[in-house]
């Protein structure tokens, strides 16, 4: 195992997250504190408790999630993106390096960045709600596996991709859209029951909630559901990414 | 013979359908200078890059210092070094972070003291803590000479060193190859400059439409296709050649005021005493002459040219 190549990777990743610590922080933070404007004071002072959880309360796993997965996408993406765009990557493809040592720089890196910030929107949301993490070992597991996870799919991203639009199209497209309509900022339980259904064909549903219980122990569907879910779209990911260095799809053709 | 490179049956047929490499046998020697030289889109890069590990190939086997870059990936990588043909680098990274990521990148542990050695020897060290967006366009092909030999190779790859480096530079990069060598390396260079491959190199591969169709030591390619020529200056114009020389290889230039006679430097009998007794015989005076080898540069536009 060539570790220093892993470690160079992974340091080379965070420094870059670093030259950029301002950009990196402040717009999630500021993001943040909109949210809890807007849906915490404006709305939230007209919505009642919900499952005995003040609104404003209820909302911060939920932004957290919101947060985490577009961070882990992004950075991920960028990460990998950016050396097949410039060039670089030759280096990377021509070291003593296995696909698997790759993938623990980058992803590690981007996993990293995304859960600081996960912390620093939680310790952000602390200033406005009174917050109570009842499981902080299972709220560690969720947000870690969960940067992990979706670092990963931004990995992938980034590989398919083939120019900067395509970078933005899925989170854009894809993730916000599911983020917002996956249980952030209400409970599934509003929902009628038809669009309960449907709720449970977006996984992010799954995420939310089981974060969500590891702070308040209230969730739409029960714990041992969504770790399953969790696990099924890490392998997911695993699963692909061992596909495209298998064929060398997009890096080697 | 342990050769640096073995390139056996190598083929890579591009996705959208174009046949890069068609069948690529080439052995490297350690320790010698070689020179991929072919003209634009024969292949080079690609060969380059499929040795490397960057470019899948579709059949075909490579052996670097005995390792399958393949199965031995790791050992086999570990001993190349590669200057690419773009300037691609890190923009925002300074000279000397960017160079010590490359030696990890390969799994060496921290040598201060040798990347030291190295970027002064590169005239670097002054640049060390400059980003690298910052450098002329010669110091960053020196950047990413240095990145490739961070790890100390046993093989460099040198795809198109100079191209769009000016003259000076040209040199003291050859120079430092020529170092290189003597300390052990093995060196591959891609050119399409001809008076690089002629100053450089110990062998020579001449690549074209996906096939090495030549590969031989500079000097015997020189010997077995170089002609000479020997021109005399007349006093006065000849317009037709006497019947007796019509059957060597001579032609009248300049209205008739030189002859340019063709001929192989290296056989016994090279006609070129017997021409000049018949020239007198006939009466035909010189004024002065001179003869000229073939360059490289001659032989590789007949070669390209013969197998079009």
């Amino acid at each position: 195992m060539n570790l220093r190549g892993v470690s160079a990777i992974y340091k080379f990743e965070m420094s870059r997250t670093f030259r950029t610590i301002g950009q990196s922080l402040a717009s999630p933070i500021l993001s943040t504190i909109l949210y809890f404007i807007v849906f915490g004071s404006a709305i939230g002072s007209r919505i009642t408790d919900v499952d005995g959880v003040s609104y404003g309360a209820f909302i911060v796993p939920g932004l957290i999630m919101l947060t985490v997965l577009s961070q882990s996408i992004s950075n991920a993406s960028f990460g990998i993106y950016f050396p097949r765009f410039s060039g670089t990557i030759y280096e990377m493809l021509s070291a003593p390096l296995s696909f698997v040592e790759m993938v623990l720089g980058y992803v590690g890196a981007a996993a990293t960045k995304s859960m600081m910030i996960g912390l620093i929107v939680l310790a952000t949301a602390g200033f406005f709600v009174d917050l109570e993490i009842k499981h902080p070992i299972w709220m560690l597991f969720f947000l870690t596996t969960t940067c992990i996870t979706f670092s990963l799919l931004g990995f992938i991203i980034g590989i398919w991709a083939d120019g900067f639009e395509k970078l933005q199209l899925i989170p854009l497209l894809v993730i916000t859209p599911l983020t917002f309509l996956g249980g952030s900022f209400y409970s599934i339980s509003m929902l009628p029951d038809i669009w309960q259904k449907i709720s449970l064909l977006n996984p992010v549903v799954y995420l939310v909630s089981g974060f969500r219980w590891s702070f308040y122990e209230s969730s739409d569907v029960s714990l041992g559901v969504s770790v399953t879910m969790i696990l099924v779209f890490l392998s997911l990911c695993i699963g692909i990414i061992a596909w495209i260095f298998k064929t060398g799809y997009r890096l080697k053709n | 013979m342990d050769f640096a490179i073995s390139v056996k049956n190598l083929s890579k047929k591009y996705d959208n359908g174009f046949q890069a490499l068609d069948g690529v046998n080439l052995d490297v020697k350690k320790g010698e200078i070689f020179a991929l030289l072919g003209p634009n889109g024969a292949g080079k890069t690609t060969l380059i890059s499929t040795i490397c590990g960057i470019v899948q190939p579709s059949s075909g086997h490579v052996e670097v210092l005995g390792h399958d870059n393949q199965s031995q990936y790791r050992k086999a990588r570990s001993h190349i070094g590669l200057v690419p043909q773009e300037l691609t680098t890190d923009a925002f990274e300074t000279v000397l972070n960017t160079v010590s990521f490359s030696r990890e990148l390969f799994g060496k542990a921290k040598n201060a003291a040798y990347i030291e050695d190295l970027l002064k020897k590169l005239s670097l060290w002054d640049k060390k803590d400059t980003q690298i967006r910052m450098l002329s366009g010669g110091m960053k092909r020196r950047v990413l000479i240095a990145k490739a030999l961070s790890h100390e190779p046993d093989i460099l790859f040198l795809d198109e060193p100079t191209a769009g480096v000016d003259v000076e530079l040209r040199k003291s990069m050859w120079e430092q190859v020529r170092q290189l060598q003597e300390t052990g390396v093995t060196v591959i260079l891609t050119t399409h400059y001809l008076e690089e491959a002629e100053e450089m190199a110990d062998r020579i591969g001449v690549i074209r439409k996906g096939k090495v169709i030549l590969t031989e030591s500079k000097k015997t390619l020189m010997e077995k296709l170089g002609k000479k020529e020997l021109v005399l200056d007349l006093y006065k114009p000849l317009m037709t050649l006497p019947d007796d020389l019509k059957n060597l290889d001579i032609t009248i230039v300049t209205d008739g005021m030189q002859l340019v006679f063709t001929y192989d430097p290296l056989k016994e009998d090279n006609g070129v005493v017997s021409l000049l007794e018949k020239l007198k015989e006939y009466g035909v005076k010189c004024k002065d002459f001179n003869t000229r080898q073939s360059s490289l540069e001659d032989i590789f536009v007949e070669l390209v040219g013969e197998s079009s």
